[in-house]
């Protein structure tokens, strides 16, 4: 414990703590909309519990509340929840080799703790911010809920405390860095701000868009303590090509799945929006990657 | 809500959470495959993070939330301390609502 207490910095416990805050108060919420809804209290504690998904648990119980089938909210949340899947595979290895540690550290994976995995470089940091993000954010969650479930209607509007901003505010900020970080080192490369540039203007009206004009704009950071998501690690000296067509690939996908939004049930548009790696296919194939 | 239908939806959640885990020691993958796969989690946070802050069900969310989300973007790059980005983003949309923006 000790040593685990000293491979991870301050600000990134800091980080942590305050996303699980956020999340509590959206556990809640939870809560009390499902309560307040009409279902039993234990209904709610014994979700989050088990599913532990924050997004499927809102979307299953208002299925639910709004009059449907338990199997049409049990589809909604499982469709919701599929990206875990890829994202097992993309950080599988931070939950550690034995048995139980897989066993257990898969039920904690939300979209927070990979974020937070995704932001840490360090193959010893990753972990340990792992395991702090998903207990903190499991322990948080499910005494939240409890609490949001005893409260009943007596916790407020959480929309107009402007939380309904903080999770996607929390997600960009982790995401972000890795977006732009790894090519500060050639910020003056006209090849690269032009493609950002056309990127840009590509998001209609959307965060990643304006993202990119921020980032032409002079504002990427130093590559030193955001290392990129995308393992670029693995990819070596890919590092431009890569991190360019990472960005490509992650407007894309994001316009994509905005569009299909009033089209598809939720959680599809998310899923669709692999569509974008068929921009970042062909980066790691020009460069060979042994 | 059955607890039958929580056990299903707690099941197939944690499928889909354990097979990564479980199965990438035993698939041996190729180097480029893991790269894209990593790539493909950065694509999907991206995409959650846009229909999260862009919209709301099946339509648009209004434009407090998005504001709020934009600021937080903004402040990331100018390198602010996570919970100031967070505690702003929430405000900003927070104040907007309270002026009457939906």
């Amino acid at each position: 414990m000790y040593s685990l207490w000293r491979t991870i910095d301050r600000g990134t416990l800091r980080d942590i703590a305050l996303v699980c805050l956020a999340d509590a108060v959206v556990g809640a919420a939870f809560g009390a909309i499902a309560v307040s809804g009409g279902l039993p209290p234990w209904v709610p504690v014994v979700m989050s519990l088990l599913v532990f998904a924050g997004g499927a648990q809102f979307a299953a119980v208002g299925v639910v509340l709004s009059g449907g089938a338990p199997a049409a909210a049990v589809a909604a949340g499982l469709v919701l929840n599929a990206r875990l899947l890829p994202f097992g595979f993309a950080i599988g290895d931070v939950l550690g080799g034995r048995w139980w540690t897989r066993l257990t550290g898969a039920h904690l994976m939300t979209d927070e703790a990979v974020a937070f995995v995704l932001r840490d470089g360090d193959p010893r940091g990753r972990r340990v911010t792992f395991w702090v993000c998903g207990l903190g954010l499991f322990v948080a969650w499910n005494a939240a809920v409890v609490l949001g479930a005893m409260a009943g209607r007596g916790i407020g509007d959480t929309a107009a405390l402007g939380l309904d901003a903080a999770f996607p505010a929390v997600l960009l900020a982790l995401v972000l860095p890795s977006l732009t970080g790894a090519s500060a080192n050639n910020a003056g490369d006209t090849g690269n701000a032009g493609a950002s540039g056309k990127a840009g203007n590509a998001g209609k009206a959307g965060t990643p868009g304006k993202a990119g004009h921020m980032r032409i704009a002079g504002h990427a950071g130093e590559a030193g303590d955001t290392r990129s998501a995308a393992g670029t690690e693995k990819a070596g000296h890919t590092g431009k090509s890569g991190n360019t067509a990472l960005r490509r690939a992650c407007v894309l996908g994001a316009v994509v799945a905005v569009a299909a939004t009033p089209f598809l049930p939720a959680g599809l548009p998310v899923l669709l929006a692999l569509i974008g790696l068929v921009l970042a296919v062909r980066a790691p194939a020009g460069a060979e990657v042994s | 809500m059955p607890l039958a239908a929580i056990l299903a939806l707690a099941a197939g959640t944690y499928a889909f959470r354990l097979a990564g885990p479980a199965l990438r020691h035993r698939l041996r993958l190729p180097a480029r495959l893991r790269h894209l796969l990593s790539v493909a989690a950065t694509v999907l946070l991206v995409a959650l993070v846009a229909t999260s802050a862009l919209t709301e069900g099946h339509g648009f969310a209004g434009w407090a939330r998005p504001a709020g989300v934009l600021v937080a973007g903004i402040l990331t790059l100018r390198k602010a301390p996570f919970p100031l980005i967070v505690v702003l983003a929430a405000a900003t949309t927070a104040v907007l609502r309270l002026l009457g923006v939906p």
